[in-house]
């Protein structure tokens, strides 16, 4: 599946399309299928999100899990730092990652 | 250390209340992402993995308390409590809101510091010896040059938009903390036989996917011609540097390319005209900026003996301290590398504790340095115990410095959106395993980079470990031999990479193998240069 990400352009977050608005949660986040470039086109133009693109991710048992770790470190947050991930209070969280 | 004139503030604030309308431009939608980017680099404001990410500029790495102690309350304000100290002796804030950016920049003002020439391709923030100004070694305190060099290049027109970035450094002892001679331009400050002072000019040098040494092009520039050298070192790079391909952008492919000979016969030729344009400053101007580097009050028939009763004291003096040029002083070196902890963080309580200790004990002056440290430079030895215990109070004393735990690691993929692997949790790891052993190995230079961008100086590392992407799977190479000093060179693959504990069992071996073939007083690097990659990739490999 395709899924789109961005950045909050006021705050930065990394943040997902979850075919209404952009969440905070990647588990939120829809399949665009081949229709990202006028949504990224469109929410971009309206300022609710800035640097977004395209990724490739996968429905598990665990909800949505982007392709690479790279984006799977932006849907947590820095590995190394489990108190500033949007998980804090759970110490496996970083599992998901690797 | 210098202070603002009115010149610099007006600059600065200026500058401040510019980006700040770029901001509200951007905000309010009259800016696009394409025109505001620039402009936002050029405030050192970058869009990191998480969040924007903004570089503030530490100028040749030094401050005073009160700029400390506003980093720490920044990294509060602005941030989420804590800031990263980086190979460029800068540092970066990790979770910054765009909203709130030109505030941030604002609050750094009023300290008389700025993100400027933190990015872009300009010539960045020069970067000096931890230790100028203090250390016994050295020909003159090179920070008066670094500043002038820091005038001359901030806003130069003619350099705003060269063919990549640039980086300087600028050191006045023979004995390199400062990794000169992997910069665009490093310069040595050095003594001719008649006594005079001049500079000595390395061109081409760098890390990144094409690590290069920097040959010597002039021995001896008088130093009053110093910034006219630079000039020509500059035009002559940003007439023929080239613009079509960043990756063989930076002056140390036009070097190569053209040969040493040929680039040194361009700068001396450019440099000749230029010297009939009168552009160098006058010599009043660098004494106004000297003088703010004058010495501090020290202290004079102070002992240098010092009680050493205590073993974990004694252990910390002899790791983080170095001779100090004055009697009864010492240069302090406070490791911001506790065993597990993530190299070149500290808290904003850590922050504001330091601040405080440069204005007790050290005539208000900290340096950050290159390797992700922090620097006291003038400490007098009697009041060595009692600073070691507020360090230990704030988990700030691991004696390590220059030690395998004392491991340079940029933010690799926690945070970088350039990073291929994680840099830090390998650290981590390679601390804690190698902790026991630490006194015991000796100096040692480990340094990790989380892509071919070398952040991270792996290609300087006694031992270097790159972190790459095999197939959306971290795997991490291993280089030996690198060095940063005046006997630089550059660190060489050891073979097939490994994954991410692999890389740390790899580590143990290699530094089992040094213990078990080391000769009397060499250290790791001295054997591999000894007996060379062969029997070390036989115990690494088996």
């Amino acid at each position: 599946m395709k899924i789109l990400t961005g950045n909050d352009l006021k705050s930065g977050a990394v943040t997902w399309w979850d075919g209404t608005e952009w969440s905070l949660h990647v588990e939120d986040a829809v399949d665009v299928g081949e229709h990202a470039d006028p949504v990224i086109a469109r929410e971009q133009a309206a300022r609710r999100v800035t640097g977004a693109y395209a990724i490739d991710a996968a429905r598990d048992a665990q909800g949505i899990r982007p392709a690479h770790i790279k984006e799977r470190i932006r849907a947590l947050g820095p590995t190394v730092r489990p108190d500033l991930t949007l998980k804090p209070a759970d110490p496996e969280a970083g599992n998901w990652v690797i | 250390m210098y202070k603002y004139d009115q010149y610099d503030q007006a600059m600065v604030d200026a500058r401040v209340e510019e980006f700040r309308d770029q901001v509200r431009r951007r905000l309010d939608g009259s800016l696009a992402e394409e025109a505001f980017r620039p402009l936002r680099l050029m405030n050192g404001l970058y869009l990191q993995l998480h969040a924007y990410m903004l570089r503030v500029a530490v100028p040749y790495g030094t401050l005073n308390s009160v700029q400390m102690r506003a980093l720490g309350d920044i990294a509060d304000k602005y941030d989420r409590g804590y800031g990263h100290f980086t190979t460029r002796q800068n540092i970066q804030y990790n979770w910054i809101k765009l909203e709130e950016a030109a505030d941030l920049l604002a609050d750094l003002a009023k300290v008389e510091m700025h993100a400027i020439q933190t990015s872009g391709n300009c010539i960045r923030n020069t970067t000096s010896d931890q230790f100028a100004g203090a250390a016994a070694d050295e020909v003159i305190d090179p920070r008066p040059y670094a500043e002038l060099i820091r005038q001359w290049s901030t806003f130069h027109p003619e350099f705003s938009f060269l063919p990549r970035k640039f980086k300087m450094a600028v050191i006045a002892s023979s004995t390199d903390r400062a990794a000169m001679r992997l910069h665009d331009i490093g310069i040595e400050i050095v003594r001719n036989a008649a006594g005079e002072i001049g500079a000595a000019f390395y061109v081409g040098g760098g890390m990144g996917r094409t690590p290069m040494i920097a040959p010597c092009i002039n021995a001896f520039v008088p130093i009053d011609q110093m910034i006219t050298y630079s000039e020509a070192c500059l035009r002559v790079y940003n007439r023929y540097g080239r613009r079509d391909n960043k990756y063989k952008a930076r002056i140390k492919i036009l070097v190569h390319e053209l040969g040493k000979d040929e680039y040194t016969r361009q700068v001396e030729e450019e440099f000749a005209h230029l010297l009939t344009q009168g552009i160098e400053p006058p010599l009043a101007e660098l004494e106004r900026i000297q003088a703010h580097f004058a010495d501090p009050a020290f202290e004079t028939g102070l002992s240098d003996a010092i009680d050493r009763t205590d073993p974990d004291f004694a252990l910390w003096v002899d790791r983080n301290t170095h001779p100090h040029k004055q009697p009864g002083y010492a240069i302090v070196s406070i490791s911001l590398k506790p065993v597990g902890g993530i190299p070149g963080d500290a808290s904003a309580d850590q922050i504001r504790v330091m601040g405080d200790l440069a204005l007790r004990y050290s005539f208000d002056e900290l340096r950050v340095t290159h390797t992700q440290n922090i620097v006291l430079p003038h400490v007098k030895q009697a009041d060595l115990y009692a600073l070691w215990q507020v360090l230990q109070a704030n988990d700030l004393a691991a004696a390590n410095i220059d030690r395998i735990g004392d491991i340079i690691a940029c933010p690799g993929l926690d945070y970088c959106t350039l990073a291929n692997a994680r840099s830090i949790p390998v650290a981590q790891k390679i601390s804690q395993r190698m902790a026991a052993k630490e006194q015991e190995i000796g100096e040692l230079k480990l340094k990790i980079s989380g892509c071919i961008n070398a952040c991270g100086h792996h290609h300087a590392g006694h031992i270097g470990i790159l972190g790459v992407d095999r197939k959306g799977v971290e795997n991490y190479q291993l280089l030996l031999g690198g060095c940063e000093g005046a006997d630089t060179s550059l660190g060489q693959i050891t073979g097939p990479g490994f994954d991410e504990d692999g890389i740390v069992g790899a580590v143990e071996r290699a530094t089992d193998f040094y213990l078990a073939q080391r000769a009397d007083g060499e250290r790791f690097l001295d054997t591999y240069r000894r007996i060379g990659m062969a029997p070390f990739k036989e115990a690494i490999y088996g």
